[in-house]
């Protein structure tokens, strides 16, 4: 493999403490934002949309974030780069929770009734919730003690982070009316990262 | 008939959702906040955040409509049992793929397109075709104002104060021929205006000219109204200019906008939404919360007012969106079938 720094890059345990607060800082700051300008009517013509809309694209780059940092790791190399994967993993499943959120409360305002009937009829949210159970699944098995506990099962749970990946950009189309919109770049960016990663993937296929 | 002014019937009350003035009263000014996140990376977020900022002006020239757009003369409607969706909203809300697919869109590009002059044609089956200039427009009937509830088929919908003249008037000017059953509506697309006609991804992947159509007695109902302003002025470029189609008791893709031609025919036009996924717009797309879009319900919607996230502005869907005067042009219709 190629690698694009001659020396290892290290990042020191001040920087990494700093670069982790901007990261609470910023994805808390604009989620939080958002909520704020919503409240105040300052979010467009409908701030339930907006919120829906800012907090899916949130979890999809976040994704997308999370499954970059190990190629990165990987080519610079900067192995403490990794630290920081679960952070941006967990980071995409809050913001997934904050749009499920948005969407019950503010969209549906709490018809429960009419949740759980557009889970069922409605694919494209079958999907968001599919795709939200395995980040929730994720997630819970992100923890030091558990992710030792599992020992090798771990690994082969957190390779569901591609279906997660692909789920969601599937959810994310499905929601569009008509194929030629945004999600398209999205797909895009997700066919490079996988790109980076084809060996992984490749293995994955063939030991299955 | 015709000297008679018609009245559409009303059926909301919403005592709990402000007007205009009280929703520029509330904004905040939160002019200098430095304010992106990780979404505003690509272009149609950008936008939204885009949009973001400009509504933290002070409320003082918010309210002030553009002078660009003229003040019209009209009928004012007495109805105000509905609360209006407030202008900046109206405006600043549209989807008018011709943009670009992002509600936010034609406000930003719609400046672009020019609206007068403008030739509006009328032909087809009918003794007298003529054409229809950018002050006829304004001149050629009398104007009135017509506050209408607009349901999208994406389950939001506004109460816009339009300004215009029924559809009727037209048709019956040029005459048309008893052979004469359907109304055929094309709008206007010029690539070196409308971004979305020039590239196929900004415009969602649809064919341009949009084209629309009605049966004739749909166009003929009084309700139709062929819209010229809003608000009392004359229609922003993005809600439509210079003249766009307004049906009350059908989704908002049947309003088609920017209005080019109108052609009087004997078969059922072509239609552009229904040409697209025929299994979820149909031709007559008539307001039903029992039939549901295959990819989300149709019985409620949000109405668009004010109050932000808290308004609890979900509302029950109603059959012809509540102009249950129609409902005898479709007695011997399957209205399951025919969506
Ligand atoms: C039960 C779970 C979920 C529900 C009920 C749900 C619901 C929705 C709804 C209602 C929309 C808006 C459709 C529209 O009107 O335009 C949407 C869009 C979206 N959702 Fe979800 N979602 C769920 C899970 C997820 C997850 C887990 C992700 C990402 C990891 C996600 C990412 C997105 C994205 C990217 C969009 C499109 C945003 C845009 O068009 O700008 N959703 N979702």
């Amino acid at each position: 493999m190629k690698r694009l720094l001659s020396k290892p890059l290290r990042i020191s345990n001040n920087v990494r403490v700093t670069a982790k607060t901007l990261i609470h800082l910023i994805v808390l700051g604009y989620l939080g934002g958002l909520f704020y300008f919503g409240l105040n009517d300052a979010l467009g013509a409908d701030p339930v949309k907006t919120l829906i809309h800012n907090s899916g694209l949130t979890a999809v780059i976040l994704l997308l974030i999370t499954l970059v940092i190990s190629p990165l790791a990987q080519r610079l190399p900067c192995a403490d780069l990794m630290k920081f994967r679960r952070l941006f993993g967990v980071y995409a499943f809050f913001a997934a929770l904050y749009h499920l959120a948005i969407f019950t409360v503010f969209d549906l305002q709490m018809n429960i009734g009419l949740l759980i009937s557009e889970i069922i009829r409605r694919p494209y949210i079958t999907v968001g919730l599919i795709t939200f159970i395995l980040l929730l699944a994720l997630s819970l098995t992100s923890f030091d003690r558990i992710k030792r506990k599992m020992g090798k099962h771990w690994q082969s749970l957190h390779n569901y982070v591609y279906l997660t990946l692909f789920l969601a950009l599937l959810h994310f189309s499905w929601s569009e009316k008509t194929l030629l919109q945004t999600s398209l770049y999205y797909w895009l960016v997700a066919f490079v990262v996988m790109t980076t990663r084809s060996m992984k993937i490749k293995r994955l296929f063939k030991f299955k | 008939m015709s000297n008679k002014r018609f009245t559409p019937s009303v059926k909301l009350t919403e005592a709990d959702v402000t007007d205009q003035n009280v929703f520029n009263g509330r904004r905040k000014l939160l002019k200098s906040m430095g304010f992106l996140g990780a979404s505003s990376l690509l272009a149609s977020s950008g936008q939204a955040n885009a949009q973001l900022f400009d509504l933290f002006g002070s409320s003082e020239e918010e309210t002030k409509k553009p002078s660009s757009y003229l003040p019209l003369e009209y009928k004012k409607s007495k109805d105000k049992s509905q609360v209006l969706t407030p202008y900046e909203k109206v405006v600043s809300y549209n989807n008018f793929y011709e943009f670009g697919t992002d509600k936010s869109a034609p406000a930003a590009y719609a400046h672009e397109m020019t609206t007068n002059p403008w030739t509006l044609k009328i032909d087809g089956l009918c003794e007298k075709p003529t054409t229809i200039s950018y002050d006829d427009l304004h001149n050629k009937f009398p104007l009135e104002e017509r506050i209408y509830r607009l349901r999208c088929v994406e389950a939001w919908s506004m109460v816009v104060p339009w300004v215009g003249f029924e559809l009727a008037r037209l048709i019956k000017l040029v005459q048309p021929l008893s052979s004469a059953k359907y109304v055929a509506f094309e709008t206007y697309a010029n690539a070196d205006e409308m971004r979305g006609v020039k590239s196929r991804f900004a415009g969602g992947g649809i064919q341009y000219p949009y084209v629309e159509g009605l049966r004739m007695d749909e166009a003929m109902h009084p309700l139709t109204l062929m819209a010229v302003g809003l608000y009392g002025s004359a229609l922003p470029n993005q809600n439509g200019a210079p003249v766009r189609l307004v049906v009350p008791w059908k989704y908002g893709f049947k309003s088609a906008k920017s209005i080019v031609r109108i052609r009087l025919t004997d078969k059922k036009p072509p239609t552009t939404w229904n040409i697209l996924a025929p299994h979820e717009y149909g031709f007559y797309a008539n307001v039903n919360p029992t039939v549901s879009h295959p990819r989300w319900s149709q019985a409620s919607e949000r109405r668009i007012t004010t109050g932000g996230l808290l308004a609890r502005n979900r509302t029950e869907t109603q059959l012809f969106n509540g102009y249950s005067e129609v409902a005898s042009m479709y007695s011997n219709l399957n209205l399951k079938q025919n969506f």
